[in-house]
């Protein structure tokens, strides 16, 4: 008699569980499916600036190198990418290890890599080209790697760092973009519906001045300190005799190596990032003007590119045979016809 | 010198000294600051701000008509009489409260001839779709519905409605129409299947809300429309096809495509077809040792490697940065990549969620494009010399690459609804109700990007003061309004073709006067910067006139005084 109750007992909490793991399993579905839906857009644009020139900021060409390098592991391709920087450090002639650009001291990393494609360099860094860029008002005859191609589904990653005060970051040490300029290019991208969502991060001096005047929807910015404080760089290196880096980004760059393309952690995680402790100054984070909740917006919402799939249920069936073009054979790889110049 | 005395004897130093001063203020004044003020001015050409604002209430009417044949044996000979027959039905919508929406339906109702009645003879649905085109062909935008009665066997048992290929479509009478009833409720039982039959054949109304996404932000409807809406691209002037065909393992198999011909049989004409919509441009190339990126999983039960969907959404990235692209256009891209796998990790499958294999072993990414593994294991045994030569099969690859970029291109429409019949697409890949779809859903996405943009423009140039505003911006915003004001008055009066046409004119206008390079607006400067720039330039100038002319009123009051002395 024991022995059947045990048994039914074993039985029903078999089920049970299997119950719960096949509900469980349908609600990953749901949560996954949901994800497609939830975040709104459908491919991904970083414009990634580095205002200052002179090898005296070399720290601010690493910063800029060490988030793109991030994005493009996250998956986001150089074709989404726009990379401006001012000038030159790993070729320059100050540099003791040419042909490269580290991030921490010691050199550990070399930020500068192998495959890195610089889309705006040297004196063409400019506030015209930034804002040309920004709002789409390029001449005709700009290729397309130096063009924010994106559309109402693109959610745009921006991070500016250079020499900034109180309402202005510093081009190339003779010119300035003000905050409202930058407000009102954001404003004419939302006009045209160039983003679905956009996050500013900036990493200068008097940082969160540069967000203050923000009025477009959507939009997330993250500054490395508060007006009236100047975010302090994070180690020189010896041997090449320079600031390697600033420690907000240092900071960042950190949190970043963590996330992986299939992470779960959200932009609460990201403010968190280079508290005063670390930072000296306060980053400052503004969220008022972004629709949806932070805490639901994935970091690879931003930084990464995942790719929303849908598998192919349809198929149309072709019968018709092949008809041959003009009865040459050409798969575009490798025969060139006689007499074709290519 | 006599007379030089005398001037000089009238003009004492004093006062020349004072005429210097005014003449100087009356220069200054009269001619200086107008043309400072002009010099300083942004040339702003003048833009028709009052055309611009009535096109930001954007009221639209969608016409479509319908023509509803009876065959033999629907209607009785008294019902007959009051064929033929013109109804016009609205419809209105109104989406908020800058935009609304009025459909109308223009339905007219008659017997059919002799020659339609032998052709609804045929043995099947097919064939009588086939032999209605050759009677006549319907123009663009409008449909013709066949009313069959209830015992005709073209139609299988549970379906009531049979959509074509052209733009007819056969529709069975209910039972519960017998004789005895009159020609009202005969046509009152109809219209609610004529009207699914127009949801489907020709617009919808979440089709065309979806299209007017770049004006109004809708809260999202259900979910299908919200992907449908995800997965198309814009409308645009021209888009750009790469086929790519990715051989990780070169050293086994040597590939062969015939893509030229394939893209010439299968896919060229369905581009010819939507010509109208777009310009489509067509390259093809060949990747070696392009991996997938993604480690495939043995499956024992199935001797093959898996790849689960979780997993595809990682596949795209690393091979997006080897494809490369136009560099002199800015059109979008839409990439088909032919995937086969290396003779390691052959046979690859790819399973869905439910770990069901699926039959087109492709998958594609909403604006983006589509991958399909092709396994090429089973073409040669094991004993085969390596590299082994494979021919693909082209028709089986682009019927998949065919379904994708319909797909993608918005022409795919939802599922039908319940009861109905679709025929497959044509030997060119569109049916032709499906290019009108696309048409009414183009037109009108046009039309709304269009006014979006002009009144934003419009908007933002009243906004920011300092941009300056060429003539050829004027010119080009005005040629757009002309066309939208067309656009619109051909949507109502039901000319789908000239409205796509002048539709695309007005986008392309429009898009070329926002985005034109002149339009960048001049440095900001904040006024106390603006003050810091003049004062030294005008303060140094200013002073010395404005301290003698107080003089000269200081003075002219003492003479007064002393005058007023004097008489006194």
């Amino acid at each position: 008699f024991l022995g059947e109750q045990c048994c039914t007992m074993k039985i029903l909490t078999l089920l049970s569980l299997l119950a719960t793991h096949l509900s469980a399993s349908s609600v990953n579905i749901e949560e996954n499916a949901g994800q497609f839906f939830s975040s709104g857009h459908t491919n991904n644009w970083a414009v990634l600036v580095c205002t200052s020139r002179f090898w005296f900021n070399y720290r601010h060409v690493a910063n800029t190198l060490s988030v793109y390098r991030s994005v493009k592991r996250l998956g986001i391709p150089d074709s989404h990418i726009v990379l401006m920087l001012a000038d030159d450090m790993a070729c320059n002639h100050r540099n003791p290890k040419p042909a490269t650009v580290f991030s921490h001291k010691n050199m550990e990393l070399n930020v500068y890599g192998d495959d890195v494609e610089v889309d705006y360099r040297g004196y063409e860094v400019t506030v015209e080209n930034f804002l040309r860029v920004l709002t789409g008002r390029l001449p005709p005859s700009t290729p397309r790697s130096k063009r924010l191609l994106s559309d109402d589904r693109s959610n745009i990653l921006i991070y500016l760092t250079g020499h900034g005060g109180n309402g202005f970051l510093k081009f190339q040490d003779s010119e300035e973009i003000s905050n409202v300029e930058l407000a009102d290019a954001f404003e004419q991208m939302w006009q045209k519906r160039r983003y679905n969502e956009l996050l500013f991060i900036i990493d200068t001096c008097q940082g969160a001045s540069m967000y203050e005047r923000f009025y477009s929807p959507n939009l997330m910015a993250l500054a490395s300190s508060q007006v009236g404080e100047d975010s302090l760089s994070h180690q020189p290196d010896l041997a090449i005799g320079v600031h390697l880096m600033d420690r907000y980004t240092f900071y960042l760059l950190e949190f970043l190596e963590d996330i992986h393309p299939s992470s779960k952690a959200n932009m609460n995680d990201l403010f968190k990032v280079c508290p005063k402790s670390q930072c000296v100054s306060t980053p400052g984070h503004r969220t008022d003007l972004f629709l949806r909740d932070p805490g639901s917006a994935l970091i690879t919402d931003f930084f990464g590119s995942v790719r929303k799939v849908e598998i192919t249920m349809e198929t149309i069936n072709l019968t018709e045979p092949i008809q041959q073009v003009d009865g040459s054979v050409s798969d575009g790889s490798s025969v060139v016809p006689p007499g074709v110049h290519r | 010198s006599l007379c030089k005395s005398v001037i000089y004897g009238i003009i004492t130093y004093r006062r020349r000294g004072q005429l210097a001063a005014l003449s100087i203020a009356a220069v200054v004044i009269i001619v200086g600051v107008p043309l400072w003020w002009r010099t300083t001015e942004t040339y702003r050409a003048w833009l028709p701000v009052s055309q611009i604002n009535e096109l930001s209430n954007l009221q639209l009417q969608l016409s479509a008509e319908v023509e509803v044949v009876f065959a033999r044996g629907t209607v009785t000979p008294e019902q007959q009489k009051k064929v033929p027959l013109t109804q016009i039905q609205d419809e209105e919508h109104t989406v908020d409260e800058d935009t609304a929406l009025r459909y109308r339906y223009e339905t007219k109702y008659r017997t059919a001839t002799i020659m339609e009645e032998d052709a609804l003879n045929q043995p099947t649905a097919a064939e009588a779709d086939l032999s209605l085109h050759t009677l006549s062909e319907s123009p663009c935008g409008s449909l013709v519905v066949y009313v069959i009665p209830e015992s005709s066997s073209l139609l299988p048992e549970d379906m009531d409605v049979y959509v074509g290929q052209r733009r007819t479509a056969l529709l069975r009478i209910g039972a519960q129409m017998r004789v005895g009833k009159t020609l009202d409720q005969l046509l009152a039982h109809l219209e609610p299947r004529i009207k699914q039959v127009l949801q489907v054949m020709s617009f919808s109304h979440t089709d065309i809300s979806a299209a007017l996404s770049d004006r109004v932000r809708l809260s999202p409807g259900n979910k299908e429309s919200i992907a449908d809406s995800m997965r198309t691209f814009k409308s645009s002037p021209g888009y750009e096809i790469t086929f790519s065909l990715l051989n990780p393992d070169p050293k086994s198999h040597r590939l062969h495509w015939d893509i030229e011909g394939a893209v010439q049989t299968y896919i060229q004409p369905l581009l010819t077809k939507l010509a109208s919509v777009a310009n489509f441009s067509i390259d093809s190339q060949t990747l070696y040792y392009a991996m997938l990126g993604v480690n495939p999983r043995f499956d024992s039960s199935l001797s093959a490697y898996t790849l689960h969907s979780d997993s595809l959404a990682h596949v795209i990235n690393p091979v997006e940065a080897r494809l490369g692209s136009n560099a002199a256009s800015s059109n979008p891209v839409l990439n088909f990549l032919l995937y086969v796998p290396d003779a390691h990790h052959s046979p690859l499958y790819i399973h869905d969620r439910k770990k069901q294999e699926v039959p087109s072993n492709a998958f594609h990414s909403p604006r983006w494009g589509g991958i399909m593994v092709y396994n090429v294991n089973g073409f040669y045994g094991p004993e085969a010399v390596f590299p082994v030569d494979v021919n693909i099969n082209m028709a089986k690859v682009m019927g998949v690459f065919l379904a994708q970029l319909r797909l993608l291109l918005g022409v795919q429409s939802s599922t039908a609804p319940s009861g109905f019949l679709v025929a497959p697409c044509g030997s060119n890949g569109l049916a032709d109700w499906e290019l009108d779809r696309l048409m009414w859903s183009r037109s009108v996405e046009n039309v709304a990007t269009a006014t979006t943009t002009i009144t934003s423009l419009a908007q933002l140039l009243e906004q920011i003061g300092n941009i300056v505003i060429n003539d050829n911006i004027a010119e080009q915003v005005s040629s757009a309004v002309t066309s939208l004001q067309l656009a619109v008055a051909e949507l109502e009066t039901g000319n789908l073709r000239f409205a796509l046409q002048y539709s695309k004119e007005a986008i392309l206008a429009s898009e070329r006067a926002f985005f034109d390079p002149s339009l960048l607006h001049l440095l900001y400067f904040p006024d106390d910067q603006k003050f810091a720039i003049y004062i030294p330039l005008f303060l140094p100038m200013c002073v010395p006139i404005l301290l003698s002319l107080l003089k000269i009123v200081s003075d002219a009051r003492q003479k007064r005084r002393e005058k007023q002395a004097k008489k006194d």
